[in-house]
């Protein structure tokens, strides 16, 4: 083989590495501007001097979830892309893969996270969590069980509980825009 | 070409050992006996064993990877990745000879690495069919060498910017070979990430995108290409701009419109060369043979060809830019100098015109403030009035800005002087 592939860098060299200028904050800049915004997705930033924390609403044109607008908080901290973004919905919804107090149940964001995944790969990840919840890994045991039990039952129950009404006595906010 | 592939040993023997002897003969005079250029570390029957166990990644299974995987293969490399997120189309097949009809359709990684196991007997070829972008550091590490294929600037710019970071980080050090063909003209290199020139290094030699002025298109057409601005992919808008421009041209006699010329303008396309792809694939599958088996010096370090008249090759040493963003030790940011009274949307038009940034569709902010995001929507609304300011009222001399861009594996820093 080859010499150069036992080459020491030398440490001095090693040490000179670059001063990291919040990489956080221009890995986010980059995956913000490059974001293909769907029609059912809107962005809000309530501090827009502030990339890492913003509002995404979600608006379902199918699914069970049609009908809803549906809003997430995005906190992303300084290590990221190596940490995933914390995203939590912010109201009291129904629905298999989010508990009552907004956690968010997408593999993605927790044990498969990789930095080279990018904003984009979340956005579409929550997207279709509202058009196919998964009653395999849930959050919400109550509704992944009604979803695997009967479709219908748990079809009206989300009806219901975008409405602002109650399903097996616990009250849900209302969602409907 | 290959299509009777059962019978490519000349002694048409059936037995697959001796067959396999009469293919490596000749690889084996260079890896068995010692040559005047062989590296210090060369130790003659060795060499095979180099091969053996060096990882090497393709990057790309088109026109130049076939030739490529097809090389390597044939030169004794076992252990051979490759990656390709495209599929076959039929208008591949001319060149692209790992593939037929009833391939067409199927991943190309898939169907290339399918292709030289079953020609070549004990090479392990794993394809990945996906985006380069999938993988991580971690993935690329593994390879001790990597040859690229491409045909974008966007891609290669992501590679090398991915190897260089990893020589960066790690001990070692992977070298990357670049093959790149353009109609009969091509060129190979060797980069040894932050040791030679890297490609971002040597970005200012790119041309810019021909584009005609939008006035000569409206008001003083003399080429044909002047007719036919860009429309879309679809067989059907391309006839309906031929056939436009074919009844304008007529108008303003001028001859030569035709069907592959408007596809070549809408389409920007230069037609792939077979024997330019052999040619340069050549020469990248021979550097890293010689890189593997130190059986002679590696190529320092650009190697271009021309075959539009005639045959020419001229080989140089590319020097590496100390303020390259990618594999400078300093990573200086880089200091421009820009008129006092520049608006910063005249700034962004200025940046996307220059040859060795290649930005699209740039985003700038510097530490204290965003001063254009392209998107999404709300930040582009916020800081659209900026467009119309002075640079100077935003960003102090001497200030750094930050450019991000679909285009850039990394992000671009500058250094604003007013003069």
């Amino acid at each position: 083989m080859i010499k150069i592939w036992s080459i020491k860098k030398d440490n001095a060299q090693a040490e000179k590495k670059r001063p990291k200028v919040s990489a956080a904050q221009i890995r986010v800049q980059k995956d913000l501007t490059e974001l293909a915004l769907p029609d059912t997705m809107q962005m809000i930033f309530p501090d827009e001097s502030d990339l890492l924390n913003f509002n995404l609403s979600i608006k379902p044109d199918e699914g069970f979830y049609k009908g809803g607008v549906f809003k997430f908080t995005f906190n992303i901290n300084n290590n990221y892309p190596h940490d995933p973004p914390k995203v939590r919905c912010i109201q009291k919804i129904y629905h298999p893969n989010i508990d009552l107090e907004g956690n968010v149940c997408l593999n993605i964001l927790r044990e498969d996270w990789k930095p080279v995944l990018n904003l984009n790969s979340v956005l579409v990840g929550l997207q279709y969590l509202f058009l196919e919840p998964n009653a395999d890994d849930p959050l919400n045991k109550d509704a992944a069980e009604d979803l695997r039990m009967n479709r219908k039952n748990f079809e009206y129950n989300v009806k219901q509980s975008m409405k602002g009404k109650d399903v097996k006595g616990i009250y849900f906010e209302n969602v409907l825009a | 070409m290959a299509t009777r592939m059962q019978t490519d040993t000349p002694t048409g023997s059936q037995d697959g050992i001796s067959s396999n002897i009469d293919r490596w003969t000749h690889i084996n005079k260079l890896l068995n006996r010692r040559g005047p250029f062989c590296d210090e570390s060369f130790a003659p029957g060795q060499g095979k064993d180099s091969l053996d166990t060096c990882k090497i990644l393709v990057i790309g299974a088109g026109g130049l990877g076939c030739e490529i995987l097809k090389n390597l293969a044939l030169s004794g490399f076992k252990n051979i990745h490759v990656i390709d997120m495209d599929t076959i189309d039929v208008s591949n097949l001319n060149r692209q000879f790992l593939f037929r009809p009833s391939d067409v359709g199927r991943p190309k990684a898939i169907v290339a690495a399918e292709f030289v196991m079953k020609r070549v007997s004990g090479v392990t070829v794993t394809p990945y069919h996906g985006k380069i972008q999938d993988k991580d550091a971690d993935y690329y590490s593994q390879f001790q060498i990597v040859i690229c294929g491409l045909d974008s600037v966007e891609a290669r710019r992501w590679m090398n910017a991915t190897i260089v970071e990893i020589s960066r980080d790690n001990e070692e050090i992977i070298p990357l070979i670049d093959g790149g063909t353009e109609g009969f003209k091509g060129q190979a290199r060797v980069i040894i990430p932050t040791l030679t020139s890297c490609y971002e290094c040597s970005l200012d030699m790119l041309n810019k995108p021909t584009t005609f002025p939008i006035c000569t298109i409206a008001n003083t057409p003399r080429l044909p290409e002047h007719y036919q601005k860009l429309d879309t992919d679809e067989p059907q808008h391309i006839q309906w701009v031929y056939e436009a421009a074919t009844t304008r041209a007529k108008q303003f006699n001028i001859t030569g419109v035709t069907y592959t010329l408007t596809q070549g303008v809408v389409k920007n396309i230069i037609p792939a060369i077979a024997s330019t792809n052999a040619i340069i694939a050549a020469a990248c599958c021979n550097e890293a043979f010689k890189l593997a088996t130190t059986t002679a010096p590696y190529l320092n370090n650009y190697m271009m060809y021309t075959g539009n008249e005639g045959i020419y090759t001229y080989t140089f040493e590319h020097q590496k830019k100390l303020e390259c963003p990618v594999c400078s030790d300093e990573n200086i940011p880089v200091a421009v100098e820009v008129k006092k009274d520049i608006l910063l949307e005249e700034f962004i038009d200025w940046l996307k015109e220059k040859p060795e940034a290649q930005l699209k569709r740039p985003s700038l902010s510097t530490a204290s403030k965003k001063l254009y995001l392209q998107a999404p929507p709300p930040l582009e609304k916020s800081t659209r009035p900026n467009l119309e300011k002075k640079l100077r009222e935003l960003v102090g001399e001497g200030e750094e800005i930050v450019i991000t861009d679909t285009t850039l594996p990394f992000s671009l820093r500058l250094l604003v002087n007013y003069v």
